[in-house]
């Protein structure tokens, strides 16, 4: 390839040719276990884990995240600065999920009424409507 | 340096001033590297901002799984998981297709490059058909967010709906027929650049057809095996609604008798369910008042009885796709994908731009900058979809 050898020249020792492309065996290899793992992910929704359902499906696809960012977005070439800023928003989206989700569990029964305790207002128009059809 | 010379002609001496760069070089930057490393920080950021953006509503999801975890065991049943699995497909494969874009790009394989994005494109396309295909099932069927969820069990498939998917598709079949027009336009005036740029947008566009075709030959294969597994699953929807008539009649005609045989909550709770629904039964009213009086006459230890499982269950049942909280489960689903969708409408623009842009050759191994960001704009969208389709196709 043309690139390829201009970029092997006798200029590598002013500036390197910065382009890394990625070979198309990877690229297929990488998408091959996307789909692999894919068609895991639905095959396991068919079996009962239980409680553990929800962390095996986050598990799964948090290897495809991973297969993803690594070889498709070029993350292992790329410079490690671009890869801590990414990851580090994971961190934020963990604080956020986390506190909010606490938050939300020990105060929910306070901002969700049970049914029970609508009952005067649902009720009321209703019986109104009857008083008001004789 | 390497850094590619504006035209042979201009000769290669060193870098000296300001305007010997190519024309891809902005003034500001001294070297290709240095404008792609900031463009590349730049998007990385960008992508930061929408893992933020998109975490919002993945916190809304889990809340709300987290309060009611057997509304979205229920209502996900009505996703059908064949459609989503093939989506998946399509955006991973699309993935593939981007990404060996970048490496054409970086190589300066311009055909190469055009294919790709074209076939990345497409897949947007048949992603975006197939959506239209759940959503206008859905619509049709009143599965809408809390507000304008109006889902029947006794009636799923209502005959009486706009026409939801024409609604959907007209836009792209504008498209379709401008760039046809545009097609057949820059084939007859000779305009070789143009008529390059409409002949992979027409196949982009007639995609979404595609997509469509194929959702509608999935949904309708699932249809029946869909239902027919909602009514023989005894914790099923269809089920709840039977139960629900059933305790309906029973509270009308024997409330004081089903009061005193215990499980008053539950029925309490099934009452009011009812009239939550039906505000007009009149009969239900006056069985909710001589509930109420029955409490009232016997006070709170004659409540428990031998375990009435009957009314226990279909309050559960009922509890699942009634408008409120089936509708927030639909209203967390059209948000979550929707909001995805519009990411793709716009990295389907953004790609058009780039279709572009390769069919006039702007990029070469210096500068390939847009084809990456861009890239990495469609590979997080296709991150996304990866969490988006376990959480909400697949729960069981």
């Amino acid at each position: 390839m043309s690139a390829h050898a201009h970029s092997e020249d006798g200029h590598s020792a002013d500036g390197h040719d910065f382009a890394h492309p990625m070979s198309v065996q990877t690229l297929l290899a990488v998408f091959f276990a996307l789909t692999v793992l894919t068609v895991i992910t639905v095959a396991q929704a068919s079996f009962d884990f239980g409680a553990f359902e929800v962390a095996t499906v986050m598990f799964i696809a948090t290897i495809k995240a991973v297969l993803v960012m690594a070889f498709f977005m070029h993350m292992l070439a790329d410079k490690p600065f671009n890869a801590i800023i990414f990851i580090g928003s994971f961190v934020f989206v963990g604080l956020f999920v986390i506190f909010t989700l606490g938050d939300s569990m020990m105060t929910s029964h306070s901002f969700e009424p049970r049914v029970v305790e609508l009952a005067p207002a649902v009720a009321e128009p209703t019986i109104t409507t009857v008083d008001g059809a004789p | 340096m390497s850094t590619i010379e504006a035209s042979p002609e201009v000769g290669h001496d060193e870098h000296g001033h300001d305007h010997d760069h190519p024309p891809f070089l902005a003034h500001h930057f001294d070297t290709p590297e240095q404008q792609f490393d900031s463009g590349k920080l730049g998007i990385w950021l960008f992508l930061v901002t929408e893992v933020l953006f998109f975490s919002g509503m993945f916190c809304a999801y889990a809340i709300f799984r987290a309060l009611r975890p057997e509304v979205f065991e229920g209502c996900s049943q009505f996703l059908n998981t064949k459609l989503g699995a093939i989506n998946t497909g399509v955006l991973l494969f699309s993935s593939l297709t981007m990404a060996w874009a970048v490496r054409c790009s970086q190589l300066e394989q311009h055909k190469g490059l055009v294919g790709t994005l074209a076939a990345t494109l497409s897949c947007a396309m048949i992603f975006l058909g197939v959506k239209a295909i759940e959503y206008s099932h859905k619509f049709g069927m009143g599965l809408l967010p809390a507000g304008l969820f109006f889902y029947d069990p006794s009636n799923p498939h209502p005959t009486d709906h706009p026409p939801y998917l024409l609604y959907i598709c007209a836009p792209f079949a504008l498209a379709l027929v401008g760039v046809l027009i545009w097609l057949v336009v820059s084939a007859a005036s000779g305009n070789k650049f143009q008529f390059a740029v409409a002949k992979p947008l027409s196949v982009v566009c007639l995609c979404f057809f595609v997509g469509v075709g194929l959702g509608t030959v999935l949904e309708s294969g699932e249809d029946s095996a869909d239902h027919v597994d909602v009514h023989a699953d005894p914790n099923g929807l269809a089920t709840a609604s039977v139960m629900l008539e059933a305790e309906k009649s029973a509270e009308a005609e024997a409330a004081p008798a089903i009061a005193a045989s215990g499980a008053m909550v539950p029925v309490e709770e099934s009452v009011l369910e009812i009239l939550a629904t039906d505000p007009t039964n009149v009969g239900v009213v006056s069985g909710l008042n001589a509930l109420e009086q029955q409490t009232a006459a016997a006070g709170t230890s004659t409540v428990t009885g031998d375990g009435e499982i009957l009314g226990a269950v279909t309050t559960t049942e009922v509890d699942v796709m009634t408008p409120t909280t089936a509708g927030v489960f639909f209203s967390i689903y059209y948000c979550m994908t929707g909001i995805h969708a519009i990411h793709i409408l716009a990295g389907i623009g953004v790609l058009v731009w780039l279709l572009v842009r390769a069919v006039r050759k702007d990029f070469n191994r210096q500068y390939f900058g847009p084809v990456d960001y861009v890239g990495l704009y469609w590979h997080l969208v296709d991150l996304i979809w990866i969490y988006l389709f376990p959480l909400l196709y697949l729960i069981r």
